[in-house]
């Protein structure tokens, strides 16, 4: 075990996600929820993987397949007893994946490098995510499946569109509140950026973008503990300059979950500035759903006749917050937004880009992708990143983030 | 009635009587070991499974400390398939008096016991769930054993030396003639039989139950004085090595990790019937407490059965009868000849699990010089079958096992990992066995759920395999649940109440367990 992997796994060793399996009654109802196990045998289910198994391991992971675990946390999100399976499962897998992780599982947890290489090159980059044989390449390469989806480069960052953009004409007049976009939402959905902060300035906020870094929660998907830990801290530091007790927006789920959760339950990360940002920062979904709720939200919003899909990602349901899109899109005249009840659209952050996961992970989506055509062939919405680049990429169904419906509904786009 | 002619007669089934009739075996002599119930069932499956390192008794019992030193080493090597060699603390605890340890560290050095200062800050950093507030830390070589598996192990050895190993035949009467035995009488429990096994001599192993044995010798008392002790297993190994308290021997002063569970006791009182064990509520919060010493937040964690053993200790007049925490744990070898008049039979008493070996190559050895003949002991030299390759056990094992099999094979105890394939070949071999008979050897219904889930699976699967009927199989099942419930109830509180609800509900609700076809009378065996 390498020195730089040690503390977050000292914790992953021993620490209460541990203790939470003394909770277990074999209930089973993880393993009923599973969407991996639902397909696919090779998974041995989140029981038998967490609480089960974690009895039997003494600093050594023997069961390698619990890697076919995703890690979209359903197991912990449906334990009515509070055992923190995924988390087990998750801290079991960086155990055992510390002495060889593979270098793509390296590599695909540098987003910020991703973006950085891929922005300035963009035309070209597109075109080689859509070259065959150079996808062919990469998966035997690097061990990305040719056919899964990618983010899609774009000529220009948010944090430059943001430089370069004519300031508001009218002086805002409810406070001022800090944007955190995420390394996807700055290079890959600059779109979802641009309106978030453009919504936020029309309802009469000041936002304020301060540089910063990325969360690290696809290195800690992939069991990079030590580096996703300091990740999570320099971005909080990032967060906290730009303002005290600033409530902070993003509108981008999953990073928003890294803060608010699992960087401390996963990680054991216990520190004073993660506790700050991770209690400042919102959904921005659930932050207009909170100005609703206390009458705050201006509902002047224009008709949209239209039926659309709308999936809740894994990583939004794990905030226990409800799904707060399907509650703000309703209060736009003539939309009618029908819920998928799927549990997963399979890509679980980086889980489906893997060439020994695509399959799985398309199994696991299918029942999404089909509901998706049938229900709307041209536009389907849904709250995080990778999960909209997989829903679009199987389903050939156009994904956009919620707040691109209500953008439209007060007359910005 | 049928009839048997033997060398020796080993009375009992317990680690003894196993390490003896392996031993008997080994030197050539025909033999039979008789056993009213299962292998281990006694006071062998009954206590901590711990492998002393002789440490917890360097200041107290220096024979026994020096024995178990030496046994220590030659078990692991010799049954290394029973037997995690996970090294152990002895501890100071906040409020002990940290001079114990320099006796501690004299007298291992005067027993051979190996043992080792080390930091308080180098074993939190192995133990993290361990006392921060601890004043001394000592290592030592303790481990874990699975006793049943030392038993079986043992079994197996004497019978690949043409031993027969009869379990479930209690012994009803033993002739003697001019003043020497000549033959044990026992009923198969299983079908009723008389048995009469002819022989030239008798060792008496049977533990608590030795005095009883004798007397059917007609010998003079012999007082073995069973004391109690209680266990309490923990749901999951909260430390990875053995933790002692570093103390005069007192109860609740050891913690041994053993496969899955951890297992605090214990305590120690004067009973007069080996067979009417109770486990008292106050002796379990006393274990509790104790844990909490050793473990802060021990009360939090989850327990999951309890049980009690004794101790076939040997009246010793050196301590008052009432003591038997501080009576001698050395062996003893009784000569009936010399006592009672009686030729070719000797009783033992005393010892413990990690001595067993020894133990029996000591009666063995008086039995041969009192036959005459010189046949040395080689128990200590030949491993014994399943442990050929020397690699000791180690708790990833039946992970990583499922983790092979687990596509090809199904899981019917989960908590264990016990797969189909464990079962049905534990099943074909004791097909007359009960559930707990099968249990002592695959662990079946030894984990969270208590046999919740897995005990209804295991029936069916039996059931399926044409070795019981209908009637059997539910009273198998009950008989099993009945038996799970004894070690249940003295720790109903926390985490296990509520998957006892559950339990229950499964078995009263939806199986409908009291009403399913059953024998007339109970299934007992």
């Amino acid at each position: 075990m390498s020195d730089e992997t040690k503390p977050g796994l000292e914790f992953a060793g021993h620490e209460f996600a541990r203790a939470s399996l003394d909770a277990c009654v074999k209930c089973t109802i993880c393993e009923t929820q599973c969407p991996v196990a639902a397909v696919t045998p090779l998974f041995s289910g989140p029981k038998f993987v967490g609480p089960q198994a974690e009895r039997y391991r003494n600093g050594d992971s023997v069961d390698h397949s619990l890697d076919y675990c995703s890690s979209c946390g359903t197991c912990t999100l449906v334990c009515p007893q509070g055992v923190q399976i995924a988390e087990l499962n998750s801290q079991a897998r960086a155990v055992m994946k510390a002495d060889h992780m593979p270098l793509r599982d390296r590599l695909i947890g540098q987003t910020t490098l991703m973006g950085t290489m891929m922005t300035p090159v963009a035309p070209i980059a597109r075109a080689a995510l859509h070259n065959k044989p150079i996808r062919t390449i990469m998966e035997k390469v690097v061990g990305v499946h040719r056919d899964a989806p990618m983010p899609p480069p774009q000529g220009q960052t948010f944090a430059s569109w943001w430089a370069k953009r004519p300031k508001p004409a009218t002086a805002a007049t409810r406070g001022t509140l800090v944007f955190f976009h995420g390394c996807a939402g700055g290079y890959f959905e600059v779109e979802t950026s641009k309106k978030s902060v453009e919504v936020l300035e029309h309802l009469g906020y000041e936002v304020i973008v301060p540089k910063q870094g990325c969360c690290g929660l696809a290195q800690q998907s992939n069991g990079l503990f030590e580096q996703a830990s300091a990740s999570v801290l320099k971005l909080c530091d990032d967060l906290r300059a730009a303002g005290k007790d600033l409530t902070i927006i993003s509108s981008s789920g999953s990073c928003t979950g890294m803060l608010k959760h699992e960087a401390h339950e996963i990680m054991g990360v216990d520190d004073e500035r993660l506790k700050d940002v991770g209690t400042r920062i919102r959904d921005i979904m659930e932050f207009l759903l909170d100005l609703h709720e206390a009458g705050e939200l201006p509902t002047d919003f224009a008709t949209i006749e239209m039926t659309v899909p709308y999936h809740a990602p894994c990583q939004l349901k794990s905030q226990g917050m409800g799904m707060p899109a399907v509650e703000v899109l309703g209060l736009i005249p003539g939309l009618t937004v029908v819920e998928s009840g799927a549990v997963c659209c399979g890509i679980a952050g980086t889980y489906g880009l893997k060439k020994e996961k695509y399959e799985i992970a398309q199994a696991v989506g299918k029942p999404l992708f089909e509901m998706v055509k049938k229900t709307n062939p041209n536009l389907a919405l849904c709250d995080t990143e990778t999960c909209r680049w997989q829903i679009e990429q199987s389903s050939g169904v156009k994904t956009e983030h919620p707040i691109w419906m209500v953008h439209r509904a007060y007359g910005l786009s | 009635m049928r009839k048997l002619a033997v060398d020796v007669v080993v009375i009992g089934g317990g680690s003894t009587g196993a390490g003896v009739v392996r031993d008997v075996a080994m030197r050539g002599y025909s033999t039979v070991l008789l056993e009213r119930a299962d292998l281990g069932q006694g006071t062998t499956g009954r206590f901590h499974g711990l492998l002393h390192s002789g440490g917890r008794y360097v200041v107290s019992d220096p024979l026994s400390a020096t024995e178990c030193a030496q046994e220590n080493a030659i078990l692991s090597r010799i049954q290394s398939e029973a037997i995690e060699t996970t090294g152990g603390y002895f501890v100071t605890g906040p409020d002990d008096d940290p001079a114990f340890a320099d006796k501690f560290l004299e007298g291992a050095k005067a027993t051979g016991v190996p043992a080792r200062e080390i930091s308080v800050a180098e074993a939190l950093r192995n133990e993290p769930r361990l006392n921060p507030r601890i004043l001394r830390a000592i290592e030592v070589q303790d481990g874990s054993v699975d006793g049943w598996q030392l038993v079986w192990g043992a079994a197996n050895s004497a019978k690949a030396y043409g031993a027969e190993i009869l379990t479930y035949h209690s012994v009803t009467k033993i002739d003697t003639a001019d003043g020497k035995v000549t033959a044990v009488h026992c009923t198969d429990l299983k079908n009723g039989e008389d048995v009469v096994i002819e022989c030239g001599f008798v060792l008496n192993c049977a533990g608590p139950w030795a005095g009883q044995i004798a007397a059917m010798a007609g010998a003079h008392p012999v007082d073995v004085i069973p004391g109690r002790g209680i266990m309490v297993a923990m749901n999951h190994r909260l430390v990875n090595r053995v933790v002692n308290r570093c103390i005069y021997p007192a109860d609740g002063d050891i913690l041994v990790p053993v496969h899955t569970v951890s297992i605090i006791g214990t305590t120690d009182v004067k009973v007069d019937d080996p067979d009417n064990l109770a486990i008292e509520p106050k002796e379990v919060q006393q274990m509790l407490d104790a844990g909490e010493v050793l473990i802060p937040g021990f009360r939090q964690s989850r327990a999951l059965h309890a049980w009690a053993g004794a101790r076939p200790l040997i009246k010793d007049n050196r301590v008052a009868a009432a003591d038997t925490r501080h009576m001698s744990r050395g062996m003893a070898v009784i000569d009936h000849t010399t006592r009672d008049g009686l030729d070719g039979m000797l009783t033992i008493g005393g010892g413990k699990l990690t001595t067993y070996r020894l133990m029996a190559e000591h009666i063995v050895d008086a039995m041969c010089e009192k036959l005459g003949e010189k046949r040395s002991c080689r128990t200590a030299d030949e491993a014994i079958p399943g442990s050929e390759s020397g690699k000791n056990y180690l708790v990833t094992h039946r992970l990583e096992d499922r983790e092979h099999d687990r596509l090809d094979d199904q899981i019917i105890c989960e908590c264990e990992l016990m797969s189909r394939k464990m079962f049905t070949d534990a099943l074909a071999t004791q097909p007359k066995g009960t559930f707990d008979d099968l249990r002592r050897q695959l662990r079946l219904g030894m984990g969270p759920c208590q046999g919740g889930f897995c005990s209804m699976r295991a029936t069916g699967i039996a059931l399926e395999s044409d070795h019981i009927d209908i009637e059997r199989a539910t009273g198998l099942l009950r008989l099993f649940l009945k038996n799970r419930w004894i070690g249940l109830w003295p720790i109903l509180y926390g985490d296990q109440v509520r998957q006892t609800a559950l339990d229950n509900w499964i078995f009263q609700g939806t199986l409908d367990v009291e009403h399913l076809p059953q024998p007339e009378s109970e299934v007992a065996l």
